[in-house]
This record gives structure tokens, C-alpha cells and sequence, in this order.
């Protein structure tokens, strides 16, 4: 009854949000916007093109390679910085500064290591991404129950029986909610990257559009993107919610 | 200064002069970056030149602005979200996606301080028969206080990101259009000298705000 409910609520905002987009339509014009109706017809007319997937499967392999570093070097870095106190410490306020830092400003250096192409992407995705990954893990490993600690000392587990079989099993609830911001932003990471150091995805699909004016296939492309990440947000979150209860 | 702060200098400082002996032992090009103490040099002819005064007036404007309507915009949001549970709930998976967004950062923060307001302090107000007004300036707003600071500091840093962000894109003047001009004419000193420049800015202000915030969680504490 309450799924039922719920997803009706969900519906009802999206019917909102789709009406205030039509106002907006009807308000500011084709030159500006599409309506709904069309960005809709013109995502099946996208995605009917083969040249299209290319840029989707060009765009979701950056992503991919981008999400792996960021995640496993987050959880990483963070279980080290975690469990020895003072690089934590040392740490902490640098991580702090660097994850406010506006990340673009670095874009033509990381263009004129990179060069333009795939690694750039991976590399622009990635910078965004692991830096919350370690925070969110660092706090984690550091407020973990002292008991725990101690009993994989009595238990003589290797360094890394106690990552494995102690410090990440009674970190999780709280290193998934890290992977989730980690996720959104290194989608958020490798889109800029893509719309500055690319000749293809779909970061540089809709800067193109946006030169040439061709509204329809710009918010198409943004209306595609934001149903994925709203997607796997969700997925993400109903997992975060889960493991947080459980504990 | 402490023990950890000066460690900390340290990794920073030796960070830096690793960078220079790279550059100027040529481990890494010139074209790729310059040394670090050219950088500084650059960026201080740069700013007594005052060829960008114009460009720093204006991306600071927007940022300001920026950030004024997200934190007005996005209290008045999440105060309305919290009085409705059931948008919320609906609305839930769209503010995580969207969190990179200064309004959004806002919603977040707030919701989160209106929901860790202690029950008692609503038993306070009606014993003490507090006016609806009085009981959310006297009571409510300060005790959401501190998530609402960590809000506003977070709307900061992401402004400063939107603004840049949006203009290396979209606009004909402004700090992060200059960084990208300089990049396409190649004009190296320029452009790291304006890196270093918005680096340290946004450093500085989000280190104040850090240390300002940590202080006040101190004395919440009691300690």
C-alpha cells in the first residue's frame, strides 16, 4: 500500500515538474526550450541513430573507468587515512580544501598532461569523484566501534584479514553513502570533461547542440542523463537506506 | 601552531617544491606547466597590472549573487519540504541527484537541521505559549544553526564552482572565460598565474569558514 502510494506520489511531482516545463515552453519559446512532448519523440529519434550510441557507449565507458579509480581508490585511501590517526589528521583539512576546490580551473592542466581523448575524461571524472569517497570512508574507519578494533587484534588477523573481514563489513552503511555522492559526482566529472576535451559522448553532444542552437537534441540528451542519474540515485539510495538500518 | 599543523605544512610545502624541481629539472615540460614560484610571480605582475580587475569584479558578483539566491531560494525550499512530508518523500531521489547544485546543497542542509531539532524543544514553546513566529526564530533557528552553516559554507564552495564552471562555457569575460582565453593563445603564465589565483581564493575563504565552523562546534560542545 505504501509502495503503491509512494510511487503515485512520484508520479504526481514528475507530472508537476513536466507541467512547469510546459509553462516554461509556452512562456519562453522554441528558440530557448522544447516542449516535453517533443524532447520525448526526439530522444526515440536519438536513440534510433547508431552514431548515437556510439557517443552513449563512449560517454558510459569513460564513466566506468572514471567510477572504478574513484571508488577504489576512495575506499582505499580513506581505510589508510582512517585507521592511522595522524595522516588522518594531517589529512583531513586538505581533503576538505580540495573537494571545495572548483575542480574546472584545472581543466587545461589536466588537458595538457592528458592530451584530448579518453584518458582526460577518465582523469576529469575521477578527480571529482574519489576525494568524497575517501572523506566518507576516512570518518567511517576512524568512528568504528574501539571493540572491533580490539578483537581482530586478539584475533592476530593480518592487516588485511582486518580491512577485509573487520573494517569494511562495519563500515558499509557509511562507505555506500560515500560511493553514492562519489557516483553523481564523477558522472558530473567526466560530462564537463567531455564537454571541454571531446569530440564525442554526450557532454559533447549537447555543448555541440548548444553551438548550433539545435535545442531539441540539447535537452533530449539532458532529459536521457538526468533520467539515468535519477535512476541509479534512487537504486543508490533505497541501498544506502537498507544498509543503514540494518545496523 | 601545533604538532599536526606544522606536519601538514610540511606534506604542503614539500608538495610545492617537488613540483618546482620537476619543472625545473624538466621531468615535466614547460608547456605542460610551469614552476610554481613563476606561477606566484606571474600572478602578482598579473594583479598589479590590473588586467583582470574587471574579470575578478565580475566573477565575484556572480558567485555573490549566485549564492544569495541558493541560500535565500533553498532555506524557504527546504523549510517548505519539511512541512510536507509527502513531496519530500517523492522529492528525495531528485535532491541526491542533484546535490552538486547550491540550491539544492541548501534544501539538503536545511531539511537536515529541521529534522534534528530536539522533540523537547517543542514541549519548551508550549509551556512557555510561544507565538509560532517566536518559537522558530528563538528556538528553531538556532538549533538548526549549525546544519544550516554547513549549508551555507558547502553553497559557497559550490557557487564558486557553477560560476567557474559556467563560464570556461558560456560567457565573455569573468575569471574562468580569462583561465580558458589564455589556455587557447597558450599564454601558459597567464593561465596558471589565474589558476593560483582563484586556487588560493577559494582556499582561503572555505579554510575560514572550516576553522570558523569548527570553532563553533567546539563550543556547542562545551569544551
Amino acid at each position: 500500500m505504501t509502495a503503491i502510494r509512494r510511487a503515485f506520489d512520484v508520479a504526481l511531482l514528475l507530472a508537476v515538474l513536466a507541467a512547469i516545463w510546459q509553462g516554461l515552453y509556452m512562456f519562453a519559446g522554441d528558440v530557448a526550450i522544447a516542449s516535453p512532448a517533443e524532447t520525448v519523440r526526439h530522444v526515440f529519434v536519438l536513440l534510433e541513430r547508431p552514431r548515437f550510441w556510439g557517443h552513449i557507449e563512449e560517454t558510459l565507458s569513460a564513466f566506468a573507468y572514471a567510477l572504478v579509480i574513484s571508488w577504489a581508490g576512495g575506499v582505499g585511501i580513506g581505510v589508510w587515512l582512517g585507521a592511522h590517526r595522524l595522516s588522518g589528521e594531517v589529512a583531513e583539512p586538505i581533503l576538505v580544501a580540495l573537494y571545495s576546490l572548483p575542480k574546472v580551473t584545472l581543466y587545461p592542466l589536466i588537458l595538457l598532461v592528458f592530451g584530448l581523448g579518453m584518458p582526460a575524461k577518465v582523469a576529469f571524472g575521477a578527480i571529482h569523484g574519489i576525494i568524497p569517497v575517501t572523506i566518507f570512508t576516512m570518518n567511517a574507519v576512524r568512528n568504528i566501534r574501539p571493540v572491533y578494533v580490539k578483537a581482530a587484534r586478539v584475533l592476530r588477523l593480518s592487516p588485511q584479514q582486518t580491512v577485509t573481514g573487520v573494517l569494511l563489513p562495519a563500515t558499509l552503511p557509511e562507505v555506500v553513502s560515500g560511493l553514492r555522492v562519489g557516483f553523481s559526482l564523477t558522472l558530473l566529472g567526466v560530462l564537463i570533461g567531455e564537454m571541454f576535451a571531446s569530440k564525442r559522448g554526450l557532454g559533447f553532444l549537447i555543448i555541440n547542440a548548444i553551438g548550433l542552437n539545435d535545442v531539441e537534441t540539447m535537452m533530449a540528451v539532458t532529459l536521457l542523463l538526468f533520467v539515468f542519474a535519477a535512476a541509479a540515485n534512487a537504486f543508490l539510495l533505497a541501498l544506502d537506506r537498507r544498509l543503514h538500518k540494518r545496523v | 601552531m601545533g604538532r599536526l599543523a606544522w606536519i601538514r605544512l610540511g606534506v604542503i610545502a614539500g608538495f610545492i617544491g617537488l613540483l618546482e624541481i620537476l619543472c625545473r629539472g624538466g621531468a615535466i615540460g614547460r608547456l605542460t606547466m610551469i614552476p610554481p614560484s613563476e606561477m606566484a610571480a606571474a600572478l602578482v605582475e598579473l594583479i598589479a597590472s590590473g588586467a583582470v580587475d574587471d574579470d575578478i569584479g565580475r566573477t565575484l558578483g556572480s558567485v555573490a549573487a549566485a549564492f544569495t539566491l541558493a541560500v535565500v531560494f533553498g532555506f524557504v525550499g527546504g523549510v517548505a519540504l519539511h512541512a510536507i512530508p509527502r513531496l519530500r518523500r517523492a522529492a528525495d531521489p531528485l535532491l541526491a541527484t542533484y546535490y552538486a547544485v547550491p540550491f539544492f546543497v541548501m534544501i539538503i542542509a536545511t531539511l537536515n537541521g529541521l529534522d534534528r531539532i530536539p522533540r523537547v524543544l517543542d514541549k519548551v514553546a508550549r509551556t512557555h505559549r510561544m507565538r509560532p513566529l517566536e518559537t522558530a526564530l528563538r528556538l528553531k533557528l538556532p538549533a538548526a544553526a549549525p546544519y544550516l552553516f554547513t549549508g551555507v559554507k558547502l553553497a559557497i564552495a559550490y557557487s564558486f564552482i557553477g560560476v567557474i564552471a559556467s563560464e570556461f562555457i558560456l560567457a565573455a569575460s569573468g575569471l574562468g572565460y580569462q583561465i580558458a582565453y589564455a589556455y587557447n593563445n597558450f599564454d601558459n603564465r597567464t593561465m596558471y598565474a589565474l589558476m593560483l589565483f582563484v586556487l588560493t581564493l577559494v582556499t582561503t575563504i572555505n579554510m575560514a569558514l572550516y576553522v570558523w565552523e569548527r570553532r563553533l562546534q567546539r563550543r556547542r560542545l562545551g569544551r
